[in-house]
């Protein structure tokens, strides 16, 4: 009869995952200072100027995607706001979730959205067709 | 302590919106007529209404990072943040006026009868 294997004792964390937080940190910093320029143009063109969202069509969004710049705008604000707000609903998570399941799931379903909204946006930037009818 | 919690909020329902936001404009990959049809309802009073509250939170939510960042970094960020609180409040409250009349001003017209 031999003892149970045993883990390795838990030592100091070190390196690894340690810097992980630390870049989420800066991440939402940076992020956040290119997403006020990007959100902020974006709501003042789709909502104040011009007539706001009471000229937005089919044929307005087929305009501006017929230019790269607002393709990479958007592009860009989709991929920066979703990973902000879900780094953003991670930290709320693990701050009122108490149940490690509970946590877990919150988790993964965010993740799922995340992914599947990423994906579905930037799917549509890049094969908007102004010709489907 | 309030801004914190309103951060919180504010960043939380955005998000919320933006998963729908992303999934209304996905179908111009459908077709015209169904991207119309969805944009149409963002056209109703109602809807218009939340807009202004979506651009509000979005607002406080930019201003008031800018603000965490500058407590963050400038050296009398510490010291002068409650001062920085009642600024971002001044600055959101100057650009939500005019932006909420020009949101609105077509809402309104339509709901009261123009002249125009």
């Amino acid at each position: 009869m031999s003892a149970p294997a045993l883990n390795a004792p838990k030592t100091a964390r070190s390196g690894g995952r340690t810097n992980y937080e630390m870049w989420s940190w800066v991440f939402m910093r940076v992020s956040g200072i290119v997403l006020v320029f990007l959100v902020l143009g974006h709501l003042l063109i789709m909502n104040i100027l011009d007539g706001g969202v009471q000229r937005i069509n089919f044929a307005f969004v087929a305009g501006r995607w017929s230019s790269p710049f607002w393709q990479v705008w958007d592009l860009l604000q989709l991929w920066l706001a979703m990973i902000h707000g879900a780094n953003g609903l991670r930290t709320i998570i693990n701050d009122y979730s108490e149940r490690d399941q509970t946590r877990f799931w919150l988790k993964a379903a965010l993740l799922t959205a995340t992914v599947f909204t990423i994906a579905l946006g930037t799917l549509v930037i890049f094969t908007f067709d102004p010709n489907i009818s | 302590m309030w801004t914190w919690v309103a951060h919180r909020i504010t960043g939380v329902a955005v998000f919320f919106f933006l998963l729908v936001h992303v999934l209304d404009t996905a179908l111009v990959r459908v077709s015209p007529s169904a991207y119309d049809a969805v944009i149409a309802t963002y056209k109703t009073p109602i809807v218009n209404l939340m807009e202004v509250g979506l651009v509000g939170a979005v607002l406080f939510h930019a201003l008031n990072g800018i603000r965490i960042i500058l407590v963050d970094f400038w050296s009398k960020g510490t010291r002068l943040q409650r001062q920085m609180t009642w600024t971002i409040v001044a600055i959101w409250l100057v650009l939500m006026v005019p932006g909420a009349y020009f949101m609105l001003i077509h809402t309104v017209e339509n709901l009261f009868g123009s002249t125009s």
